[in-house]
């Protein structure tokens, strides 16, 4: 049975389609990240499930209870926001404390549980710290303290890492998810970083202007994108025009100077999709020909810029120490079929 | 004058080793003095003068017939300090002042409160009725409310006995209600906008944040809105305060001979009494109670809120 199902789940405001028609089943224990640029409607839906802006239309149900009939300070979720919203008041202990006074839990077991969580944040010294007085990193812990104290049935980190710097956030990455996975609890992230949901979620929801493009794992929607929004917004991906011709037997497809056995289901003009990474340099006489025109050393890999036949491209290199194309230098540009995808050139699915 | 004392304390100017520092003051090139010279010209003629005069002046001696005297005796402050009457004057200057303060933080801060979460026209329009006051002079705020309860014929009054709700007129003028009410409204704008300030400083989410704990709504207004938007309550209390006991259009109007406070009182012995150094002995006094009650209430708060004001 489904713990969290979003069913047909819309909001608007005014005419503006903010989420529409938006259907999702978590199960229990999944991490579930809504990805998509600003203004996809993934906040607005994390919203609705908090309880803090009602659906237009459609219901969330959590654990079969429909939560339109429970109000937001019973739902017993954990939040964590964007500017974490800590007491400022308050120091970490008495922010963390709250959620349990607030359920009548006797002093005592408050005070253990307290420093239980703030421990499991590895913030065991700074209960009397006031939130101003500690970084970015310490209040984001504090607020994830505060939102974990009450053990939620459901937690709901909205953008919880974007305002820290780069090395901090891949450190809270790692140990948000090692959290997560501890406690089992299910957790949905709203994020705009394609890395963070990648590297956190089991399943990812990808969505543009109110509507949900794809649903699936990681793996699932960067190596198989349902459509030209995921393919662009998860990593870089270049695209060729390409026909199928069905003159031979079997039919092939052929974009410029490069040609592969076509795949069954296509015909006429199509739009060849290949990842950087998935493009090697093949030898003379084989595949796409192109021109280096810059090459940039980026320490662990190497990025070409190539103009081809059928426009730019980007090629990305493992830096294994092995010779690599200069600047200027014609190549030939190769990929394995089961690494591109395809689809009718004109359609944006 | 919170906002400032509190503000991180700026970095000595140790670094720039070649340039030369103007805001090191003598140690530079002379250039910011000049250039604060002409303020400092006028600050000096228009306060520091009058205020050193006045003071010496409350140690001066006068007599119905030889007028001011000018010697050094303490004559004036005596008088203050043995006459009870003096003392009644000033209990009832500061309570007018406390209560006024009083009504303004009930009636002000949940009036910011709702104003804060209003939508944006309404809002705009709102914060124009609040503020729209402050445009027109304390005098002519102060007549309205004369006018609706003056005696007999004030329109309120006149309303009220001719439905025969009252027999007869509210007792308002000469009254320290009627004052405190009316100083309560000229004062408000005042209270609003600093509760504002604060509020503008209150994270949007933070109330969610306490729902989503299990917060209601009246737990969330005690626990985590009146906490944060309190610095803001009481520095506006203390410039309601200050305001309220120094005075003198809305205490003379409402109050006027019959119930004098400290400005009107000081006032009445420069110009009717014509005994200017006991008038500067009472307007001296108020102004170091003043000081006294501002600094060391906003020291203490200072030190209460530190970690909201931060």
């Amino acid at each position: 049975m489904a713990f969290l199902e979003l069913d047909g789940v819309t909001k608007r405001f005014g005419p503006h389609v903010a989420v529409e028609q938006l259907d999702l089943t978590v199960a229990k224990g999944e991490f579930v990240s809504l990805l998509g640029p600003s203004g996809c409607g993934k906040t607005t839906t994390l919203q609705m499930i908090a309880g803090f802006l009602d659906l237009t239309g459609g219901a969330i149900r959590l654990e079969g209870r429909n939560l339109a009939e429970i109000h937001p300070s019973r739902r017993g979720l954990g939040i964590v926001f964007q500017s974490y919203a800590l007491f400022p008041h308050m120091t970490a202990a008495e922010n963390v404390a709250f959620g349990l006074e607030m359920r009548r839990v006797p002093a005592a077991e408050r005070a253990e549980r307290v420093e239980a969580a703030l421990a499991m944040v590895g913030l065991a010294g700074f209960a009397d710290r006031y939130p101003r007085r500690m970084s970015g990193g310490q209040q984001q812990r504090v607020a994830l303290a505060r939102a974990l104290v009450i053990r939620p049935s459901l937690l709901l980190l909205d953008e919880p890492l974007s305002n820290l710097d780069a090395k901090l956030r891949e450190e809270m990455q790692i140990e948000l998810r090692q959290i997560q996975r501890n406690l089992g609890t299910t957790t949905i992230l709203v994020t705009h970083d394609q890395v963070e949901a990648m590297s956190l979620s089991d399943r990812i929801v990808v969505m543009n202007t109110g509507r949900v493009e794809q649903i699936g794992t990681p793996q699932e929607t960067y190596e198989r994108p349902a459509s030209a929004f995921v393919a662009n917004f998860l990593g870089k991906t270049n695209e060729f025009a390409g026909t199928i011709e069905a003159g031979t037997q079997p039919a092939r497809i052929v974009a410029g100077s490069w040609s592969a056995p076509a795949p069954a289901g296509f015909s006429g003009p199509v739009t060849v999709s290949v990842r950087p990474e998935k493009i090697g340099f093949a030898g003379a006489g084989q595949g796409l020909a192109a021109r280096v025109a810059i090459r940039i050393f980026q320490g662990n890999h190497w990025l070409f810029q190539c103009e081809t036949e059928c426009g730019p491209a980007i090629v990305i290199r493992q830096n294994d120490g092995m010779a690599q194309p200069a600047e200027g230098e014609a190549v030939r540009l190769a990929w394995r079929p089961e690494d591109m995808s395809l689809r009718a050139a004109g359609v944006r699915p | 004058m919170t906002a400032a004392s509190s503000a991180p304390q700026p970095a000595p100017v140790t670094a720039a080793p070649a340039a030369p520092a103007p805001a090191a003051g003598g140690a530079g090139t002379g250039t910011p003095w000049p250039l604060v010279l002409p303020a400092l010209m006028l600050f000096v003629a228009v306060v520091l003068i009058p205020l050193a005069m006045t003071v010496l002046l409350s140690f001066n001696d006068w007599g119905q017939y030889k007028g001011i005297e000018q010697v050094f005796i303490l004559k004036n402050w005596r008088e203050i300090w043995e006459d009870d009457y003096f003392l009644e004057m000033f209990l009832r200057t500061f309570r007018i002042a406390v209560l006024a303060t009083l009504i303004t933080a009930l009636l002000g801060a949940p009036e910011a409160y709702i104003l804060n979460r209003m939508q944006g026209r309404w809002k705009g329009f709102f914060l124009l009725v609040i503020l729209g006051p402050l445009l027109i002079s304390v005098v002519a705020r102060t007549l309205g409310w004369a006018l609706l309860f003056g005696g007999a014929n004030g329109v309120v009054n006149k309303a009220l006995m001719s439905l025969g709700v009252i027999g007869a007129p509210i007792p308002f003028m000469f009254t320290e209600t009627g004052v405190v009410v009316a100083l309560a409204h000229v004062m408000m704008p005042f209270m609003v906008l600093s509760v504002w300030a604060a509020l503008q400083r209150v994270d949007p989410q933070i109330e969610n944040a306490a729902m989503s704990l299990g917060a209601g709504h009246a737990t969330i207004l005690r626990r985590i809105v009146l906490p944060q938007i309190m610095p803001g309550i009481l520095s506006g209390a203390i410039i309601v305060f200050s305001l309220s006991a120094s005075a003198f259009a809305t205490p003379s109007i409402i109050g006027g001979r019959r119930l004098k406070v400290a400005a009107t009182l000081a006032y009445d012995e420069f110009l009717n009494t014509l005994n200017w150094p006991l008038g500067a002995a009472v307007a001296v006094l108020l102004l170091v109670a003043l000081v006294l009650i501002v600094v060391g209430s906003n020291a203490l708060i200072e030190r209460r809120y530190a970690e909201v004001f931060r």
